[in-house]
């Protein structure tokens, strides 16, 4: 429980003839060749992915199908590359989502620049951006490697919400307005 | 900048032996893209046949203003940036740089938040050995224990991937606490990599310990005395390796590990054969460590609960109150509000002592943040230690040292 010196004793004859390690090394080295496999054939194996992955940042929707972002540009402030870039945008007064009021115009990810962080998803306040499993992306140009809004929630898909706020609270300000007419 | 150290015997020794072969004094350029300068260590030598003369580091092949980057962003947004200073142990830097910037806010973390982060460092300190063992196994022609201490560093990779959700660039630490919780079973998982991992270990290192090759490789080369190791600056498993009992975990406890029972191996002769041995031992050490914090992991909270100006609210609470809504738009706009002062703070890494100094003038962001990388104040040495030797064991010294570009360069 303290300072320890560490052992070192001078090699003695046999040790100093190599057999002994030879012997040991081709030991392990047999042990090995029989041994299970410890690598994959990638991509025809592909490695599992554990819950919780940072993988390519994705927008999503919320199972009425909404899209959850509302252009609140947290991420994008937060964003320690500045990978993101949002262009705000209005919902149509005549829309279903009409009550959520905004949503992104624009919504671009330049994965050339995304480190995989994860603060854009920690900071968002509408559960909107999500790191998911994917993990590889390729392509040919710099163009190519910019995620617009269309492939972003391509990617993303549905995720269960919790919380439907926005819903909760038009449902609310509804019955209000109701109560309000008698 | 360099101070040179010429060796005065190498060129008259050779003068003296063999007039006839003396030759002039050769420039040769080892790096920057050498595979054992171990990344972008650019080395130039100054040799007299095989003999070094004179070695001068060339370094900043890979600098991309940490430091400065540093103060144009808020607390938590640095973190990622952390990750890639000593790039083989990135848990261990978020560690460090978490602890540095809550010793300024005099902030306590929870003890579960501690145990969390003591384990994460030691397994930090195994990856990071594991791979400084594999790779001076091959640069001293022993290729095996590379792929053997891989495969290992493989498993603790997975062990990363499911507790932070990247294998690599890890920014699992917030000021405050860490990102998320340990998950399901994952100590349990923990556990089950410790107990194999020992009879691999003492395996992969029966493969070097007594090899006659490995040995008359690294026996008695490079040697740094007790009092040059000091001199130099040098810190973690170089410095230790040299006989100084110097471990900043023992010394200036920090995020509980004084808790912990466990040894500093020290070497006795300052040679690469006894920093090898030193790294060795430690990682066994790390283990004791590991199982010792995994026996009694505290239930709790992982975050500081008292600190809201630092620390961000739930995201339930965001997503359902207003109040912590906007919280958490103030903590992510502003950044963790820390007062005015400074701080200097030093974690024992894998790699040595890696210091965060933060001058705060308040607000959530630093006014100047100075890395000391172990690495760089390791290099040091270099110049003194390869002159008068041969150019392999330059190699050899190189691989022993055990440093990173990412952290020395920052």
């Amino acid at each position: 429980m303290a300072v320890i010196p560490v052992e070192r004793k001078p090699l003695t004859l046999a040790e100093r003839t190599y057999i002994p390690q030879i012997v040991h090394g081709l030991k392990t080295t047999f042990r090995h060749l029989v041994a299970p496999n410890v690598t994959l054939e990638y991509p025809e194996q592909r490695p599992e992915i554990p819950g919780g992955y940072r993988g390519v940042p994705t927008l999503v929707r919320d199972p009425n199908g909404r899209e959850k972002c509302v252009s609140c540009q947290l991420c994008e402030f937060v964003c320690p590359p500045k990978a993101i870039r949002i262009t705000p945008g209005e919902i149509a007064a005549d829309s279903a989502q009409a009550h959520v009021e905004r949503a992104p115009q624009a919504f671009d990810i330049d994965m050339l620049r995304c480190i995989y962080c994860g603060l854009c998803q920690e900071v968002c306040p509408e559960e909107a951006i999500w790191l998911q499993t994917q993990y590889s992306m390729t392509g040919y140009t710099r163009e190519e490697m910019v995620n617009h809004k269309d492939r972003l929630y391509e990617l993303g898909g549905t995720l269960p919400d919790a919380h439907l706020k926005w819903d909760k609270k038009k449902a609310a300000e509804d019955a209000a307005a109701h109560g309000g007419h008698h | 900048m360099a101070t040179e150290f010429a060796f005065p015997d190498a060129g008259a020794k050779t003068a003296a032996a063999a007039p006839e072969f003396q030759t002039e004094k050769m420039s040769l350029s080892m790096g920057p893209s050498h595979p054992s300068t171990h990344g972008v260590l650019r080395l130039q030598l100054e040799l007299d046949g095989e003999v070094v003369t004179k070695c001068e580091p060339i370094i900043g092949y890979l600098h991309r203003g940490d430091e400065k980057i540093a103060e144009n962003m808020t607390y938590n947004q640095f973190v990622p940036y952390t990750d890639r200073l000593d790039y083989l142990a990135p848990l261990a830097n978020n560690v460090a740089y978490a602890i540095a910037v809550e010793r300024l806010a005099k902030l306590e973390v929870p003890e579960r938040c501690q145990a969390i982060r003591v384990v994460s460092c030691e397994l930090a300190r195994i990856s990071s050995h594991l791979l400084g063992l594999g790779a001076y196994g091959i640069d001293v022609g022993a290729w095996s224990v590379f792929l053997y201490s891989f495969t290992e560093r493989e498993k603790l990779y997975k062990l990363f991937e499911e507790l932070t959700g990247a294998r690599f660039t890890t920014s699992y630490t917030r000021i405050g606490g860490v990102a998320r919780d340990v998950p399901e079973g994952w100590t349990d998982r923990v556990n089950a990599f410790c107990d194999q991992f020992l009879p691999i270990l003492d395996e992969i290192l029966a493969l070097l310990t007594r090899n006659k090759i490995f040995m008359d490789r690294t026996v008695g080369v490079g040697v740094i005395s007790r009092e040059d190791a000091i001199a130099y600056g040098l810190t973690g498993p170089n410095l230790r390796g040299s006989g100084v009992g110097l471990d900043l975990r023992k010394d200036r406890p920090y995020s509980g590990y004084e808790r912990y029972q466990f040894d500093v191996p020290v070497g006795t002769t300052g040679d690469c054969y006894d920093r090898y041995l030193v790294r060795g031992e430690e990682m066994k050490q790390s283990v004791r460590i590991v199982k010792q914090v995994l026996a009694n992991f505290p239930k709790g909270p992982w975050q500081a609960t008292d600190a809201r100006r630092i620390v961000s609210p739930s995201k339930d609470k965001v997503l359902t109150s207003m109040e912590e809504l906007i919280q958490n738009f103030m903590l992510v706009t502003e950044g963790p509000q820390m007062p005015a002062g400074e701080v200097y703070f030093e974690a024992e890494n894998p790699k040595g002592a890696l210091g965060f100094y933060v001058v705060s003038r308040g607000g959530g962001v630093p006014w100047r943040l100075k890395i000391r990388a172990p690495s760089f104040c390791n290099l040091s040495i270099l110049p003194k230690l390869c002159a008068g030797t041969m150019v392999s064991d330059v190699v050899s010294i190189l691989g022993s040292l055990d440093f990173v570009m990412g952290e020395c360069d920052r």
